[in-house]
């Protein structure tokens, strides 16, 4: 078993951080940084004693950014209810920018890179049109990346504001009509939760919420931001878990929506990674309706193990990026027959073969 | 540290050195940048070894993989196993450095007030030069630590959230171009390096900052004047007032992260221009300039 990183250690038990020397308190600041959770991390510790200058510094710096972010969403989730309160229809966000709209627990220090919203799928050129008055602009000028996202995809090519910058990701349904698990997202957005502050503006309900985020870890390929995205599941199910009845109808709605196998991961990953408390009744439940065979659960285990921890050198195994190609293919294979895929992923090696860019995109400050 | 030393533990495990507020590892196996680095850095103190080691950014140059070792080699920044940027011709690492830490610090130290402007000192009193590319901001910033003033910075303007006091980060001038011989000329002792040439603003060549100013990096200053530096072939020295309302917002526009800050950010520049003189100074002789900076009354 491999040693668990020191930012899991202190996510569980901010305590942890007491008597850190400070070759520790580097590490920790790095892992923080590249999991995507030091502004996490700036909360978690604050008014804890102790902290050497040298780190506050960084978990102040990013604990600015964060804020600074999160007056963005508000200002942007207000511009986006303006450009389509006129339709009459639920717009939900979701994730990070839900997490913030709705106050929940999970949002202080959360990260964006840009703000997802789900429609009805009727809806949806309304909507699209109501955005372009409002100046956001379609990012993808390419006609097969175009065709590729309208016929395979569970939502439209990113959409980007032409003076601020700012990207939403408009989506029909949480995952593409090809994906192997069918989950019935009109249901979802049926059961969804008006904000008070934003007229027209919903977010899922606490289930729900609960089940997007497993299926949107479980089923996306790029788990660079894995751990991060436990660390939601796991604030989310510590707020929720003591609201009475909600775990029996978590199990329930994940029966009905298809969702069982991803809750089974997020349940047993958070547990492993950072220590959520689930009730037993809900393992026991989850292992009889949702468990894999041996041989695929080790599997399973294996490479997130690996890819979800953070994605820091320090983290890294020699498995860690097989693993996160593994679980990158299969996360592909879950979303569309092979026959599908393979053309696609093909054509998307070799684009970007000729793009040949930079490995990482530098952090902008969204204006 | 020989230099032999030097460039066989910077390939190794890397040396990590105090520039200003900032420990930076850097780690390389290019003997171009060992070279360099050790010319321009090797009186910066060496951060603490072992436990007490707090790194702010671990950085690394290395060479292109593949054909690009030998054919038009390449140079890679990485900062902590990322690459933020493309990578450019061998000739221009040491540029790619300096680059790199100022994006690595723009980009990621909020807990600052960030401007894009060259920053002296003397008695106490700092002086901010903010100007856009070729008003001859790093020449004239240049001119004058060649003549007692100290340097904080060519680049970065590092404001104190806690206090608004100005934070030297005294690193190699960034010179560009006529420059270069401006500055031979000029003080003939100047450590320069090599010159890289074709880089996006043309030769370049990076002049070591003043060992006073690196040995007095901890002192802070108040900051006395803001000085907009215009470079004007054969133009008189001339010293003219600049209104506060613009000069507060051209910084704004020329901070990395106003918008980042927030109200702090606002409140801390508010008071910076409310504390300083605003001015324009045109030039088009270094020793006119250093004579009527000296000469300023309010530094006295």
């Amino acid at each position: 078993m491999m040693a668990q990183p020191l930012l899991c250690e202190v996510l569980i038990d901010p305590e942890r951080a007491k008597g850190l020397s400070l070759q520790q308190w580097d590490l920790l600041i790095r892992q923080a940084r590249h999991a995507d959770l030091l502004a996490r991390l700036a909360y978690l510790l604050e008014g804890q004693s102790g902290v050497p200058t040298a780190a506050q510094r960084h978990l102040d710096s990013a604990w600015t950014f964060a804020q600074r972010q999160a007056q963005s969403v508000r200002y942007e989730v207000a511009s986006i209810q303006k450009a389509l309160s006129d339709l009459g229809i639920p717009v939900v966000l979701l994730k990070g920018a839900a997490y913030i709209m709705a106050g929940l627990p999970a949002a202080p220090g959360r990260l964006l890179s840009d703000i997802d919203i789900l429609v009805p799928k009727p809806c949806l050129e309304r909507v699209e049109n109501g955005l372009l008055l409002y100046g956001w602009r379609t990012t993808h000028h390419d006609e097969y990346d175009q065709t590729y996202y309208r016929q395979w995809m569970h939502e439209i090519p990113p959409m980007k504001h032409g003076v601020r910058g700012t990207v939403i990701d408009v989506h029909h349904a949480i995952l593409p009509p090809t994906a192997r698990l069918k989950p019935d997202s009109s249901k979802m957005l049926v059961a969804a939760v008006a904000l008070a502050a934003e007229p027209g503006v919903c977010v899922f309900s606490p289930v729900d919420m609960v089940l997007h985020s497993a299926t949107h870890l479980f089923h996306e390929g790029e788990l660079e931001h894995g751990l991060r995205d436990l660390v939601d599941l796991d604030a989310l199910l510590r707020h929720f878990g003591d609201q009475s009845g909600f775990w029996e109808q978590l199990v329930e709605r994940a029966v009905a929506l298809d969702l069982v196998r991803p809750l089974y991961y997020a349940l047993r990953y958070t547990a492993q990674m950072v220590a959520t408390p689930i009730p037993p009744f809900v393992v026991k439940a989850l292992d009889k309706l949702g468990r894999p065979s041996a041989l695929i659960s080790s599997l399973m285990d294996c490479l997130f193990a690996r890819a979800l921890r953070p994605s820091h050198v320090s983290c890294d195994s020699q498995w860690t990026a097989l693993a996160r190609w593994m679980l990158y293919i299969r996360s592909h294979y879950l979303r569309m027959p092979f026959h599908l895929l393979f053309p696609h992923l093909i054509r998307k090696a070799v684009k970007k073969r000729q793009g040949s860019g930079s490995l990482t995109e530098p952090i902008v400050v969204k204006e | 540290m020989p230099l032999a030393r030097f460039a066989s533990q910077l390939a190794d495990v890397g040396v990590a050195f105090s520039v200003g507020p900032f420990v930076v590892s850097l780690t390389s196996s290019i003997p171009r940048v060992a070279e360099g680095i050790y010319q321009l850095y090797g009186e910066y103190p060496l951060a603490a070894e072992g436990a007490d080691r707090f790194v702010d950014y671990y950085l690394s140059l290395g060479y292109g993989r593949g054909v690009r070792r030998w054919y038009h080699p390449q140079v890679h920044f990485v900062y902590d196993g990322l690459q933020p940027f493309k990578p450019l011709p061998l000739s221009q690492a040491l540029p790619l450095f300096e680059w790199g830490l100022n994006w690595c610090v723009a980009s990621q130290m909020h807990s600052y007030l960030l401007i894009h402007a060259a920053v002296v000192e003397r008695n106490g009193v700092a002086i901010i030069l903010p100007a856009p590319p070729g008003s001859g901001k790093s020449t004239l910033c240049a001119g004058l630590v060649s003549r007692g003033w100290r340097l904080f910075s060519d680049e970065l303007a590092i404001i104190s959230m806690a206090d608004g006091s100005v934070v030297p980060c005294p690193r190699p001038i960034g010179l560009k171009n006529e420059s270069i011989q401006i500055m031979r000329d000029y003080e003939p002792q100047a450590v320069i390096s090599r010159e890289s040439r074709d880089t996006r603003k043309g030769t370049v060549a990076l002049m070591k900052a003043p060992s006073e100013s690196i040995r007095r990096a901890d002192e802070t200053a108040r900051v006395g004047g803001i000085i907009f530096p215009r470079y004007q072939s054969g133009a008189e020295a001339l010293m003219t007032s600049r209104s506060k309302a613009q000069t507060g917002l051209y910084l704004a526009d020329n901070s990395f992260n106003y918008s980042v800050t927030g109200a702090r950010g606002f409140q801390l520049l508010a008071d910076l221009v409310d504390g300083a003189e605003c001015l324009e100074f045109t030039y088009s002789r270094l020793d006119d300039a250093v004579r009527i900076f000296d000469a300023l009354e309010w530094l006295q």
